[in-house]
């Protein structure tokens, strides 16, 4: 066998070592159901979650709970997931600042108990993407 | 409202899109079917001319771009939602970019630039290298055409009005000439000098890789299958550094800017970057293979259609919305994605098809590479390379595979890795020493002949002084009570044999001419900024952790971290070796040097002047007297923050900011750090949460307190002494008139760093009476001077209390960040002197050209390496 083809070998080993790591790294996306259930069965994964706040009336979020006086690094709040399962998530790490109009949430973590902890909130804010709206627009001139 | 400049503009892209296909075509007539150099010259002239036509229409859309933004023309969707009409001139530039169109524009102008540069100095290659550059300004142009074709939008014009964007808003149906008085601005993270400078470095590494891509595929199409190397390199060479120091600006910016306590975040974005830069430098250390020893022709072929395909990808990536929530900041999806679809995959399939039907004939060194050549690790290094890439470059595109399957109708639900760190860190690590290791084995070994004996000769000292090295770092960093785990002990080593095996060749170069020792000097940079990393990164240090033990929560049994610290006003806190105390809100004042205290300044109705309630001094100067309007940039407070090292009782202040940003929605607060540097390592601490500066206090139920001059009381636990009742006067914002009675109480009010005068007035107007409370905002104190009984003497005064101000902070230490930065230098400066070596050369080279390339691989003495 020639080094070339030796060498040609050990770049599609280091490339498969590579896929495989990735596939096993990847998480996926669940809904809270499924979370429990991965727990349940010990599976220690952490998975992404997708979900909105409950709101009321005034369209203002349900269920937050931060206070820094007590612990500036604990927030939690209720997530509920496409599949409209309500979930209590922990997450400890100061309440992100724009959180309340977030129009969806997507967290990373995994149950612990009878809380999911969240290490990660990315949140989609309304206006991010395009703005809709104009300001003082009404006012013709 | 301008609708001239618009047209103008529109008629300019137009104009360029035509001017591209003719010089296109042109250029392909040119050459079509005749050899190179030998073009149809009546075709030529065409081309170049129409390409000519091209470049004045670009920089004419550019022009009107500019203007509209410049002079705030909000008729035009662009201007107002890039820009506003506070946003200094400087950011001006960053808005031209900040939209996907205006950074094609960029992208497409450095285009016309390298064009130019090519007509006049490569007339050999000019019609099949201009020929595809005519192609991809094609495809480009059209992203930004804006016209609409049956029901097919073909691009977005960067010239479209508001009203023809918001169709739907009720103020354009009874007023079409309406045109907003303000834009919406550009996004406060963009406001920034970095992001004046780091996306033209980007788009022109972006634009440099077009060059040797072009070239190779002249090549293969010309059947010159050799002979592109050599104008190629000094571009790619180019392209290596600038994209290289494009990369590094974006993450000083985001360390900068950002709050996730780094530089580097893995985010699609950053990596859709990093995956092409890589795999750069790989093809450029196949070319210079070629270049100088005759091997790995087809490597460099394989790796510069690679990296220009991975532009094109990354472009795919960012740009087209495919990445939705993996990404933090990729563009706004305009879209364009079907576009962007085909601009990849023509270039892609014509590019590979062309390699693959030319392959054959590309020709091979018949030599085997043996453990004694230097050739054989440059091209492992260059693998290594490209296997970094890889694995970056599979992860990053899970959200692609998920619209793929979704296409062919398979629902999936991968998501990116959990810890994305973990997962690229524990690849990008071992790229990192097989780097480092291999860049000094093979600079040591290019510049000698190789056996046994001078192998061992050469290698022996770097390796010692290397082992020493590691075992001192190793016991350095035990003595300081960390660990260090066996793989980044790996790095260490491989780092610091980079650093001496690099040093050490460019020792002995010194005696055979500067020049040559580019290579050895970008090697060494990019030894000293993966050290740097490590450090950093490695043993970033969270000053701010919470250590008390007092948890709030009692959900979970095992002892999370807590990294961040609540900070009242004015009380100080013990974290690790600092003693830190948040002192106050602060405000930046063109022109003043340093920031502005916001109990100085009395803000207005207009949220951009404020008045001056005492003198604004600075460094002995005083800027601004009491009661001068001053202008203040509202959007951004400063938390300042006194550190104190507890053992040498050094003391600074650092001033995180957080900015207001309603683009991120209500409430949105964002929030950037502010970094101290020492030689050795970086203070950064940035606010987690703040009570938002924007909403109004709540304030307690007033309470009356009826008080004689001289007496004391307690103000929210604050001794305080009413002093004295005098005539107003310099009140802020009073406008007092002739006739008017206007008293103030002094009030001295004892915090707990200093005191307080504290002035509420009373004013009586036309038998109206009217209070002007005062506050102090240290204290979370408000008085007002309610009632006057002029014949006891009394004074009624009401008091009531806020929420006392606090920061929550996070705190961190980067021990020797500044060897990524001066790493970084280091990397560019020698791919400056490498570009100056090729400069030189190529000037004497035509006369030895041919000698060079007839000479066996190893003949006579070794040459330089780039």
């Amino acid at each position: 066998m020639k080094k070339s083809h030796l060498f040609v070998m050990a770049i599609i080993a280091v490339a498969a070592a590579i896929i495989l790591s990735t596939t096993a790294d990847a998480s996926v996306y669940v809904g809270f159901g499924e979370a429990r259930q991965r727990a349940a069965e010990g599976n220690t994964t952490k998975v992404h979650v997708v979900g909105k706040l409950p709101r009321d009336g005034q369209k203002r979020p349900i269920g937050l709970e931060y206070d820094p006086m007590k612990d500036a690094s604990y927030f939690s709040f209720t997530l509920i997931d496409t599949l409209q399962v309500a979930q209590r998530v922990v997450y400890l790490e100061p309440k992100p600042q724009d959180f309340d109009a977030s129009e969806q949430v997507v967290i990373t973590g995994q149950m612990k108990g009878d809380v999911f902890l969240a290490d990660k909130i990315l949140l989609k804010c309304p206006s991010k993407y395009v703005k809709k709206d104009l300001d003082g627009a009404t006012a013709a001139n | 409202m301008n609708l001239l400049i618009g047209n103008i503009g529109h008629l300019s892209v137009i104009v360029a899109f035509a001017a591209a296909l003719v010089a296109a075509y042109s250029y392909f007539q040119a050459t079509r079917g005749r050899a190179l150099g030998d073009d149809d010259t009546n075709w030529l002239r065409i081309a170049r001319g129409a390409f000519f036509v091209h470049g004045a229409a670009v920089l004419t859309i550019i022009g009107c771009l500019f203007n509209i933004i410049q002079a705030h023309r909000y008729e035009y969707y662009y201007a107002w939602s890039h820009s506003s009409n506070h946003l200094p001139v400087e950011y001006m530039i960053s808005c031209f970019w900040e939209g996907q169109e205006g950074s094609f524009l960029l992208w497409i102008f450095w285009h016309v630039v390298l064009g130019f540069f090519i007509i006049r100095f490569n007339r050999k290659w000019e019609a099949p290298v201009m020929a595809i550059f005519s192609g991809v300004q094609l495809f480009l142009v059209s992203m930004i055409l804006g016209i609409v074709l049956g029901d097919v939008k073909i691009g977005s014009s960067p010239f479209i009005l508001l009203r023809d964007f918001m169709t739907d808003l009720p103020v354009f149906k009874m007023n079409p000439d309406f045109v907003p008085k303000d834009g919406t601005g550009l996004n406060a993270l963009l406001q920034n000098y970095w992001m004046v400078i780091h996306p033209p470095t980007l788009f022109l590494g972006f634009a440099l890789t077009l060059v040797p891509f072009a070239f190779a595929i002249a090549g293969l199409w010309k059947r010159e299958l050799t002979a592109w190397v050599k104008p190629a390199l000094p571009w790619t060479l180019i392209g290596g550094g600038v994209l290289g120091v494009g990369v590094v600006m974006g993450a000083y910016w985001a360390y900068e800017t950002l709050n996730f306590g780094g530089y580097w975040n893995w985010d699609p974005v950053e990596n859709a970057v990093y995956i092409p830069w890589l795999v750069l430098v790989a093809s450029l250390h196949g070319m210079v293979l070629w270049q100088k020893r005759r091997t790995g022709l087809r490597t460099s072929f394989a790796l510069v259609v690679a990296t220009f395909v991975l532009i094109l990808y990354a472009t795919f990536l960012t740009r087209s919305g495919v990445l939705g929530n993996a990404s933090v900041h990729s563009f706004t999806d305009l879209g364009l994605s079907g576009q962007l679809f085909i601009y990849m995959a023509v270039f892609s399939v014509l590019a590979i098809a062309l390699l693959v039907y030319r392959w054959k004939e590309i020709p091979i060194s018949e030599k085997e590479l043996t453990l004694y050549n230097p050739e054989l690790w440059v091209f492992v290094g260059a693998t290594v390379l490209c296997l970094g890439a890889f694995q970056v470059l599979f992860t990053t595109s899970i959200p692609v595979y998920n619209s793929f399957m979704g296409l062919l109708g398979v629902k999936t639900n991968v998501a990116l890795p959990a810890d994305q760190i973990a997962h690229y860190s524990k690849a990008q690590l071992w790229m990192g020493v097989g780097v480092a290791l291999l860049s000094g084995i093979a600079q040591i070994m290019w510049w000698q002949r190789n056996d046994k004996t001078t192998l061992v000769n050469s290698l022996t000292a770097p390796t010692l002084l290397t082992l020493l090295g590691t075992a001192l770092v190793v016991l350095l960093v035990r003595y300081n009570g960390l660990t260090i785990s066996p793989a980044y002990v790996v790095l260490t080593l491989a780092g610091l044999f980079g650093v001496l095996a690099n040093f050490g060749t460019i020792f002995t170069l010194l005696r055979r001419g500067v020049r040559l020792s580019g290579g050895a000097v970008a090697h060494l940079g990019i030894a000293l900024m993966l050290l740097g990393v490590l450090a950093s990164a490695g043993y970033s240090n969270i000053i701010s952790r919470n250590v008390s033990g007092l948890l709030y929560s009692r959900e979970f049994d095992e002892s999370l971290n807590r990294d961040n610290v609540l900070l009242w006003r004015n009380e100080t806190t013990t974290m690790q070796n600092y003693d830190l105390t948040y002192t106050g809100q602060f405000f930046d004042v063109p022109g003043v040097p340093g920031y502005v205290d916001k109990q100085f300044l009395f803000r207005t109705d207009d949220d951009y002047k404020a008045l001056a309630r005492s003198p604004i001094v600075a460094g002995g100067k005083t800027y601004y007297k009491t009661g001068d309007t001053v202008a203040i940039m509202p959007e951004n407070t400063y938390y300042r923050i006194n550190y104190k090292d507890r053992k040498t009782g050094d003391q600074f202040a650092l001033y995180p900011r957080a900015q207001v940003n309603d683009e991120m929605g209500e409430g949105g607060l964002l929030a950037s750090p502010a970094i101290k540097k020492f030689w050795g390592h970086d203070i950064y601490s940035h606010v987690s949460s703040v009570l938002d500066p924007r909403k109004d206090k709540q304030w307690s139920e007033e309470k009356d307190h009826v008080l004689a001059v001289g007496d004391t009381i307690f103000l929210n636990d604050y001794f305080a002494v009413f002093r004295a009742i005098e005539p107003a006067h310099e009140t802020a914002g009073l406008n007092l008139q002739k006739g008017d009675l206007a008293l103030q109480a002094d009030m001295i009010v004892h915090g707990e760093k200093r005191q307080y005068h504290v002035h509420p007035v009373f004013v009586v107007r036309n038998r109206l009476v009217g209070r002007v409370p005062d506050e102090v905002d240290d204290l979370g104190v408000r008085l007002s001077l309610t009632n006057i009984d002029p014949t006891a003497g009394k004074f009624t005064f009401a008091v009531s209390t806020t929420q006392k101000d606090y920061v929550i902070l996070k705190a961190m230490e980067k021990p020797f960040i500044n060897l990524l930065w001066s790493g970084t230098l280091l990397m560019a400066f020698g791919f400056g002197l490498s570009v100056w070596q090729r400069g030189r050369k190529s000037s004497v080279a035509d006369a030895t050209e041919a000698a060079s390339a007839a000479a066996p691989a190893h003949a006579g003495r070794p040459q330089p390496v780039s």
